[in-house]
């Protein structure tokens, strides 16, 4: 999310640089060990590392346990409904595109409830970082099968297995015209996460990244018990997301070219190993906001009050 | 031969009727801006066929509009029965009359074609149907449209329309080169052939009439110095928004809703605003709430079922204190319902329609005019008490057009530029004030005012929190932001006499039908009079000294109540209309209802009725005798 659109910057004063404190709020309530707490110092760095101001920054998010985010970042935040972040996110986007969006949503939240916002929001390419904390679980309301969840596995709502193959979220994506950003990393790969999100935040457009995420809770198993048991491949590119090299004991890596839609489409629907780095970028898909706003005219008062009148002009009869 | 004889009225009903695509509508169009530029009070309804394609020659094909003009320039409502209907066919003639809107004597101009035309089924049903008419008492013209109108273009389908207006122009002595001037600009995008053709088919149906009508008709506008203006009601919600100061407007497209976005399409980009077609309505809200938040005047349209889908964002408006515009153009329902016709069905969802106890605004124009100015007052009370307002207008408003005071919009105040001012670290974002509820807003871009904002139950900090204390203050601080407002409000006025027999009480449109038909029973020495509500939540001060006048009050709605006939009905189990519930609700008085779901706007004589019914003999209501208070002590 790089270029903060030029319209109207906000003139901030201090510009010192900023430690991690100045973006932490109250303390996280996740349970121990659960992937949503490496998403947010993730998220801190990344802020850190641009030095925004706090108060520039805003957060969006629906409801779920990833979803409690905001709650524990010192900028603005908005913790909305279940699934209509992405709505939220674009009205603030549409309306002061001056302030960096960040997106925060679980797998149910995006992927299901949310489903015809995600559509549209990739389509749309609002500038703003999209993350999913994809725990393939429900896990706030205590375990029901997610349209993630792994074939035959049992929750509360399908205590003998569930019946259908899980969605891949990145096929999808890659199937939306627009698509601008697409990466996959993992909250026991932190590491590869941070790199992922700042690369989110560098992109122009709206960076969507699928976040496996542990939920020790309700699905220790997932994931080949949170990852140490789960094949992956690291997408390489000189331009993509840096494999370091302690990585290379989690999987091997795979020379990939983001700029090429037809191989990043191919990458997305092999789900063994599940790819891990960036699948897709390109940064010259306009984002809606700055279509929208480069359309409009922005007149003086005078003017303004002279267009309505010519607009009454048209209905007036004596 | 001497010409027509000109018969002078002070107001008429006229119905223009075809097949759907033949060009009704235009023609009632240029005729209705003929009557307006002459300065003719009038009212015009949309006749829409339900259907996209209906089959030709039907009645369910009937396509057209509805015009009353006067003299006097302020006409409230569509009138009662039509004095004159123009129809392309039999068909489109005859589904006026199963409309229930045409008067006996109506006098009937009809294409003459279906006489002799090929097709015997259209001879016998044009027979048929005209003989129904006159063994009703109506005047028969027949008029050779089609004929006539092929000796001036090869294809009548495209043309009739012209020659009929040219009719009507002759029939109320109106200004031909008034009328070709009019039909020049509607039809300005179109080929220079076209344009002279439609101006030449005017002209011969103009001659026609005067060479052939036996009578003409005059109705002589009241001489006025003021400028008006003609609109429907969706444009003046559009032209209202843009006055208002709104900078975006999120929807998606549900009749008869839309048109109001496409006018605001049309121009909100010159006035640096935004029309967002959003994915669904539930989107539509968000953006319109996510805006808000960011700072930014937002609303969002709609109608019934776009609406319900917007209930879980309404809620998340209240919690949050994000302040919202909805209009909501009702149309008939439940479900998809009647989509283009008009009811009230709205109110108590508007009111309640939300998870939890969301204390919300609601208002209703009555007019077309007050559709304009409702914007404003909107705005104003989202943003200075961080509210949800709802704005319940419906299908007449949205499509009658009506002639008003040209709004004078010289003053318009400046958009301030947002307020970005740093605030202590630790700023409360909902700072209540005790005796109001009201709080400041913090803005994103504001240093020092970082924070979530959220939809879990939270205390003025804005954190989240769960005990039952802080719980019940959140939701008394959101609910007397209510009584706040209710006491800036001003009384309602009382149309008629303070006090009477009978009070009706209405909301939203059918104020024009309800004060008409009390000036009709008024005149005819009835004591009765109406009031009109416009704030619905809360209902304004002074309801109860208003009603303390009245021996009964009955509610005017366009909606659905049981009959007091019904079978199985009884006092215990009776559904009001929405208004008498409320009312009945918040004054403890045994209040009536006359609700109906017509899918039309009522008639005044209509309502009239219901008064001498009331006033007469009161089947299953109890006798007049009755004490109005249903409760001991109610005031
Ligand atoms: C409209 C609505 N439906 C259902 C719920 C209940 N609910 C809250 S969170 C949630 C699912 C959470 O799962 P996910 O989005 O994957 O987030 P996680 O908790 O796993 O991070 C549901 C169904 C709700 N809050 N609102
Ligand atoms: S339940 Fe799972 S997802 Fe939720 S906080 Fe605990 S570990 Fe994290
Ligand atoms: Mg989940």
């Amino acid at each position: 999310m790089s270029s903060l659109a030029e319209l109207c910057v906000i003139e901030s004063g201090a510009s010192e640089a900023h430690s991690l404190d100045d973006y932490e709020s109250e303390k996280p309530r996740w349970c121990k060990g659960c992937g949503d707490h490496g998403v947010l110092v993730a998220l801190q760095r990344a802020l850190r590392k641009n030095n925004l101001e706090p108060e520039e920054v805003v957060s969006v998010s629906g409801i779920g346990c990833s979803s409690r985010l905001p709650h524990y970042l010192n900028t603005y935040g908005f913790h909305g409904i279940h699934g209509r972040a992405l709505p939220i996110a674009t009205g603030v986007r549409l309306s002061r595109p001056e302030l960096p969006v960040i997106v925060v949503m679980g797998d149910g939240d995006c992927f299901s409830i949310g489903g015809n916002h995600w559509l549209h929001a990739i389509r749309y390419n609002i500038n703003a970082v999209v993350l999913v904390l994809d725990n393939e679980v429900y896990a706030l309301t205590k375990m029901q099968v997610s349209p993630t969840t792994p074939d035959g596995w049992k929750t509360k709502t399908t205590p003998r297995g569930t019946y259908l193959q899980p969605m891949n979220p990145l096929s999808v994506v890659m199937g939306m015209t627009n698509v601008s950003f697409l990466a996959q990393t993992a909250t026991w790969l932190p590491a590869h996460l941070d790199e992922t999100i700042e690369k989110a935040w560098d992109h122009h457009g709206l960076s969507f990244v699928r976040i496996l995420q542990r939920c020790p809770v309700f699905m220790p198993q997932a994931f080949g018990e949170g990852g140490l048991n789960f094949p992956v491949v690291f997408l390489e590119n000189e331009d993509g997301i840096p494999v370091h090299p302690l990585l290379l004991k989690r999987g091997q890596t795979q020379a990939h070219n983001h700029r090429d839609i037809n191989e990043a489409q191919r990458v997305a629907v092999s789900v063994d190993p599940a790819p891990m780095g960036l699948l897709y970028q390109n940064p010259d898909v306009p984002a809606y906001e700055e279509i929208r706003w480069g359309r409009q005219d922005r007149p003086d008062h005078p003017t303004f009050i002279e267009r309505l009148d010519s607009v009454l002009d048209r209905y007036t009869v004596s | 031969m001497s010409g027509p004889r000109l018969v002078r009225l002070p107001e008429h009903i006229v119905e223009i009727v075809s097949d759907a695509g033949e060009g009704a509508q235009k023609a009632a169009i240029a005729f209705a801006q003929l009557c307006a530029k002459a300065g003719n009070g009038l009212w015009t309804v949309e006749i829409i066929p339900s259907e996209i394609q209906p089959p030709p020659h039907t009645t369910g094909s009937a396509s057209g509009n509805r015009i009353r003009l006067a003299e006097r320039s302020q006409v409230t409502n569509a009138g009662n029965l039509a004095n004159v209907v123009l129809a392309f066919n039999e068909m489109a003639l005859l589904s006026r009359l199963e409309a229930g809107s045409l008067a006996d004597d109506v006098l009937v101009l009809i294409d003459d074609q279906w006489a002799t035309h090929d097709n015997e089924r259209y001879q016998r049903s044009y027979r048929e149907v005209l003989d129904k008419f006159r063994a009703r008492g109506a005047t028969i013209v027949e008029i050779p449209m089609n004929a006539e109108t092929v000796r001036h273009v090869e294809d009548a389908e495209r043309g009739k329309n012209m020659f009929a207006v040219g009719l009507l122009c002759a029939l109320y002595s109106k200004d031909l080169s008034v009328l070709q001037s009019i039909i020049r600009s509607i039809f300005e995008k179109k080929s220079r052939d076209v344009i002279e053709a439609a101006v030449k088919l005017a002209g011969a149906g103009y001659q026609y009439g005067i060479a052939h009508f036996e009578e003409c008709f005059e109705i002589r506008p009241v001489p006025t110095d003021v400028s008006k203006v003609a609109m429907n009601g969706n444009t003046a919600l559009a032209l209202g928004a843009v006055s208002a100061g709104f900078e975006l407007c999120s929807m998606y497209p549900i009749t008869p809703a839309t048109s109001a976005s496409h006018a605001l399409s049309e121009i909100f980009e010159d006035f640096g605003g935004f029309v967002h077609q959003a994915e669904d309505e539930i989107a539509a809200i968000g953006v319109a709430l996510g805006a808000s938040y960011a700072g930014k005047t937002a609303l969002t349209i709609t109608s019934g079922p776009g609406m319900a889908l917007k209930t879980e964002f309404q809620g998340l408006a209240v919690m949050t204190e994000t302040p919202l515009v909805i209009i909501n153009v009702q149309r008939g329902g439940p479900s998809t319902g009647l989509p283009t016709k008009i009811e009230q069905s709205d109110l108590l969802h508007a009111i309640y329609g939300a998870p939890g106890d969301a204390p919300k605004v609601v208002v209703a124009p009555s007019t077309i005019e007050e559709c304009f100015y409702i914007l404003s007052v909107a705005r104003k009370v989202a943003e200075e008490f961080r509210m949800l307002v709802i704005v319940l207008s419906d299908a007449n408003l949205a499509t009658g057009q009506q002639l008003f005071d040209r709004p004078d919009v010289s003053g318009t105040p400046q958009r301030p530029p947002l307020d970005l001012s740093p605030v202590p670290l630790g700023a409360l974002p909902y700072d209540w004030d005790p005796t109001t509820g009201l709080s400041q807003r913090l803005i994103p871009g504001q240093p020092g005012g970082m924070g979530v904002t959220t939809s879990l139950n939270h205390d003025r900090d804005g954190k989240a929190c769960y005990d039952s204390e802080r719980n019940q203050r959140g939701h008394t601080m959101r609910s007397r932001k209510l009584a706040a407002l209710q006491k800036s409000l001003t009384p309602p006025s009382v149309h008629g006499a303070p006090e009477g027999d009978l009070l009706l009480v209405g909301w939203g449109s059918t104020r024009g039908a309800i004060e008409e038909a009390v000036d009709m029973a008024r005149d005819a020495g009835l004591a009765v009079s109406s009031l009109n509500i416009q704030f619905l939540s809360p209902l304004p001060p002074g309801l109860h000294e208003i009603f303390a006048g009245f021996r009964q009050i009955t509610t005017v709605e366009l909606n659905y109540s049981d009959d007091w006939e019904d079978p199985l009905i009884t006092k215990e189990n009776r559904r009001y209309g929405q208004l008498a519930w409320m009312l009945r609700a918040a004054t403890l008085l045994d209040i009536d209802s006359y609700a109906k779901v017509p899918g039309r706007p009522y008639m005044p004589v209509e309502i009239f009725d219901e008064i001498k019914r009331i006033l007469g003999d009161q089947p299953g209501t109890g006798s007049a005798a009755e004490p109005l208070l249903a409760t001991k002590g109610a005031y």
